[in-house]
């Protein structure tokens, strides 16, 4: 029953995705080019709605359907880490024209050029998990 | 119904996103999409020699499960919920495509000659190759991707987070405006 959910959860993720268009590589040039504001729009509708939600769980201590207080863990402190790992990842985003949601997206809609996009998010994803200790965090 | 097989506008699509976000916390889980290519190393192997990968997956599976969901999702808009799927982006977008010799810019949903694995050339491969390995690279140096952190993260205030997003921007904007008159 749970494992349904989290697959439905998924599926109207995906829907949403492709039906958006923010899996498409050109939407994602468009956006870096500040040309049209599709992408904000959907960056900032779920973010504005995105603060309501959040802030309204955090203050009402609602419980998840477990029956236990929702805990959000906030993110560790720093700059480094982030900057530098967020410059890494927008090279790469507007390269590829998709993050990982899109990669998921791509795949299911049938551009199979993104299982190699896929396959160098895996071998990115190992290298930093074998080089972590040597970046500066 | 029409509107379902048309592209969806911004005002449904980013509430739908904080929705997904919502049913998530929900169950006691959180939004993050790329943190299942760590949970795939781990699948994959990576956990035996480094300590980064080695942890339970089966802790992860849920999230493994809304990747498949998403996978799934995506098959059924894209077969069933689609007439046309070309995206229509700006005039200007396509003018500065076209120059870079993307002819189907503004009739098609990605670039053929990128994901069209028929038509794209070794260097267009390797292309995507970068930049997986950069997404991958990066979303994990910076604990997060678009979902952990521009969604997940802001909507929760975090600094860390708006300087991850600060950096999507910058390394994005160095990629269209240096590097691709030079790539492509």
């Amino acid at each position: 029953m749970k494992a349904l959910s989290y697959l439905g959860i998924g599926v109207v993720f995906g829907i949403t995705m492709f039906k958006s268009e923010a899996a498409s590589w050109f939407r994602i040039y468009e956006m870096f080019r500040f040309d049209a504001f599709h992408m904000y729009g959907i960056i900032g509708a779920a973010l504005a709605l995105g603060i309501l939600m959040t802030q309204w769980i955090k203050r009402k201590n609602v419980k998840s359907i477990n029956g236990d207080y929702i805990h959000i863990e906030p993110k560790e402190k720093g700059v480094k880490r982030y900057l530098f790992g967020g410059i890494i990842f927008g090279l790469g985003w507007a390269l590829a024209g998709a993050c990982p949601g899109p990669m998921f997206t791509l795949l299911g809609a049938g551009f199979y050029g993104i299982g190699i996009v896929i396959l160098g998010a895996l071998v990115g994803t190992y290298l930093y998990g074998i080089s972590k200790d040597k970046l500066p965090h | 119904m029409n509107w379902i097989y048309n592209p969806w506008p911004w005002y449904v699509s980013g509430p739908m996103i904080a929705f997904v976000m919502f049913l998530l916390l929900m169950t006691g889980k959180k939004f993050g999409m790329s943190s299942n290519l760590r949970t795939l190393c781990t699948l994959c192997g990576a956990g035996k020699k480094t300590a980064f990968f080695k942890f339970d997956w089966k802790s992860q599976k849920w999230n493994l499960l809304v990747a498949v969901g998403t996978i799934i999702g995506a098959t059924i808009a894209a077969n069933w919920l689609t007439i046309d799927d070309s995206v229509h982006i700006s005039q200007n977008t396509i003018d500065s495509l076209t120059k870079l010799g993307f002819n189907d810019a503004g009739k098609a949903y990605v670039p053929q000659q990128l994901f069209d694995l028929t038509v794209a050339t070794p260097k267009n491969l390797l292309f995507l190759f970068i930049g997986g390995l950069l997404v991958g690279f990066g979303a994990r140096y910076a604990g997060g991707c678009t979902s952990g952190h521009a969604i997940s993260g802001l909507s929760n205030l975090q600094l860390p987070s708006l300087i991850a997003v600060i950096g999507f921007f910058i390394g994005g904007l160095i990629m269209i405006y240096l590097l691709f008159p030079l790539l492509f």
